[in-house]
């Protein structure tokens, strides 16, 4: 089976993000991690991989940088890697992402695709949406279980109120929530092949796409502080406050 | 915070760090503190590790490792040494750096084909025996001694502080096998599995610190082990001995690093968070210029300690370079950690917390793995 994983690098998050003057956009350092979202993906992409008899290839667009958290992925176990990088693409928006990351899977092949549901730094939780329907794959979203085998995928969809079972017949698209499983820690052999590990990289015109992103960042504002919550002194009649609260807010 | 970037740290190597660093905080540190009650690391935790790959950081491929150099003993054992807990790392440092390098450099190929793969696992865990109760650094002086029985030697003798004695499944201990020479000449090393006859540890020993590490009496009653168990050469014991302790001593003080930058981060973060006259004791200029100058020491030291392990691995014996490390690193983790119980004040002396943990633990960097005193001597027959 032949499983594709969409990743991400991601600034860290533990340090401090900047923006670029004038256009708003993310400044993106050569040291950029693997999307702690993406772990989630990877793991669930190898051990499908591993149950049948299949290979993972990882596919990424954005500047590659050093490309540390692409070995990160690597390292963990996926057999190689396409990275689309292009100057032309910089700033793009959801659709355009997409775009490129179809073209780019459409060119490699493949039974099944696995993407987390949003990035940690864009956030716009669409891409995965896109891709399926740009492929013209069923998209299975929100997976917090994934099993898949002879021709068919299937997943727990997180709901309000528990999951529903969906099932699709392959090729299809999974897009996992973090912690549907436990990512592997990455064995120091691992870490070593990671590095002779084939990655193609791919621009816009190896890709043969069109880029028409115009979405622009018209204004950035801080978030507002949260507010102090609500203390409940305890005098023996507090769990009657709290019930209270809970039925005004409709929780209960 | 992270570390200075140094000449001597690859990409490889800041790799490994960072696999070490994560590994630790995730699992090794919540944990510690119920280790060091249960006076053991559990041995699901080393099964794991081995499957990581931890232990075959200086195991060549060929034998399922990854085949690396000191540098990379040092880094890992940084990372180690920020787990909070001495003993646990010394239950780790003890199987990968202090006894497996004796079948790892002087075993024949069929004992590294037959050892080697099983310890890179963790599936064996091992030890190594040299210090007895009336002999430690003096090596020459040790009192057990080996002889030929059969097709085998015959082992009998006691040895005192072996770290992993009881959990070790196979343990590598010196013995005299030649009386009529002088010390050095006549020890030899034997490979005694758990369960040999006439094996036994015979008690857990309580210590200052390292309180997750197990350190046993091992008695040798007749012991008697094939020929096949003559680690390398008859005789030849003292020579490897004196080899290995140059790696030992730069992983050791790997560790005492690690401890030090990590004591040192929590230092600072609890100073710039705790008031005292209305204000963070970080806005005095005492507490901030001590601990900005244990930082700079820590920062010295490193780069000293990576110097002596590139020096190992161009093939530098680096003695005195190793001996100074010993000598420096192992006191001023002392230091660094009598500075961080001061400014976490009566918090510091609590039992519960890690610096008072790691300040016990930190006093063996200047004793185990040869004292001060004998590192200083080892530098000044050099100057």
């Amino acid at each position: 089976m032949k499983v594709v994983v969409c990743i991400k690098q991601i600034p860290d998050p533990a340090t401090p993000y900047t923006l670029e003057e004038g256009t708003n956009w993310l400044v993106r350092p050569d040291e950029q991690i693997l999307d702690d979202g993406d772990r989630y993906g990877v793991e669930v992409g190898l051990q499908i991989a591993e149950a049948n008899e299949g290979t993972v290839t990882l596919v990424s667009m954005g500047p590659s940088g050093n490309g540390q958290g692409v070995r990160q992925a690597l390292a963990m176990g996926a057999d190689k890697a396409i990275l689309i990088e292009d100057d032309a693409l910089r700033g793009s928006d959801a659709l355009t992402t997409a775009r490129a990351l179809a073209a780019a899977i459409k060119e490699e092949g493949f039974d099944l695709i696995i993407a987390g549901t949003e990035s940690t730094d864009g956030y716009s939780g669409v891409v995965p949406q896109m891709m399926a329907e740009l492929l013209g794959v069923p998209a299975l979203t929100y997976a917090t279980k994934v099993e898949a085998g002879e021709g068919s995928v299937t997943i727990h969809r997180q709901t309000n109120a528990g999951y529903d079972v969906v099932n699709a017949a392959l090729p299809a698209l999974v897009a996992v929530t973090a912690g549907v499983v436990e990512p592997r820690y990455p064995t120091f052999k691992g870490i070593m092949d990671a590095k002779k590990k084939p990655v193609d990289n791919l621009s816009v015109a190896d890709l043969g796409i069109e880029v028409t992103s115009d979405q622009t960042v018209a204004s950035i504002a801080e978030a507002t502080a949260r507010t102090a919550g609500q203390k409940i002194e305890d005098e023996g009649e507090a769990h009657l406050a709290i019930v209270a609260l809970l039925e005004e807010r409709k929780v209960i | 915070m992270s570390l200075l970037k140094s000449i001597y740290i690859t990409e490889d190597l800041e790799a490994i760090r960072a696999q070490v660093r994560e590994y630790v905080e995730q699992e090794l540190v919540p944990n510690v503190e119920q280790w060091e009650a249960e006076r053991a690391v559990p041995r699901s935790v080393l099964d794991e590790m081995g499957k990581l790959g931890f232990f075959g950081l200086r195991i060549p491929e060929e034998y399922g490792g990854i085949g690396m150099g000191t540098l990379a003993t040092v880094v890992f054992a940084e990372e180690l040494g920020r787990s909070t807990s001495g003993g646990t790392n010394a239950t780790i440092l003890v199987h990968t750096d202090l006894a497996t390098p004796y079948v790892l450099h002087f075993g024949t190929p069929g004992q590294k084909e037959k050892w080697l793969p099983r310890l890179a696992t963790g599936e064996l865990i091992s030890a190594i025996a040299v210090t007895e109760p009336d002999a430690g650094s003096d090596v020459a002086a040790i009192r057990s001694s080996a002889q030929r029985d059969g097709e085998g030697w015959r082992i009998n003798g006691t040895k005192m502080f072996i770290t992993n004695g009881s959990i070790a499944d196979v343990v590598f201990v010196a013995a005299k096998t030649n009386l009529e020479v002088k010390g050095s000449r006549g020890v030899s090393i034997f490979a005694v599995e758990k369960g040999t006859e006439g094996f036994s540890a015979s008690r857990a020993l309580e210590k200052m610190g390292w309180h997750a590490s197990d350190t046993a009496e091992l008695v040798f009653d007749d012991v008697w082990v094939p020929a096949e168990n003559l680690i390398g050469e008859e005789n030849r014991g003292f020579y490897y001995i004196m080899s290995n302790f140059q790696n030992e001593r730069l992983a050791i003080m790997g560790l005492a690093l690690g401890e030090s930058q990590k004591a040192l981060e929590m230092t600072i973060e609890y100073v710039k968070n705790r008031s005292a006259f209305g204000a963070p004791l970080w806005n005095k200029q005492a507490i901030r210029h001590r601990l900005a100058m244990r930082q700079a020491e820590v920062d010295a030291a490193r780069e000293l300690t990576y110097r002596a392990a590139w020096l190992k691995e161009q093939g530098e014996d680096a003695v005195r370079e190793t001996s100074e490390v010993k000598a420096l690193v192992g006191e001023l983790s002392n230091r660094v950690l009598y500075d961080c119980v001061q400014f976490h004040g009566g918090m510091g002396y609590m039992a519960e917390s890690a610096v008072e943990r790691m300040y016990r633990d930190v006093r063996l960097n200047s004793i185990g793995g040869g004292a001060t005193e004998v590192m200083l001597d080892e530098v000044a027959k050099r100057l």
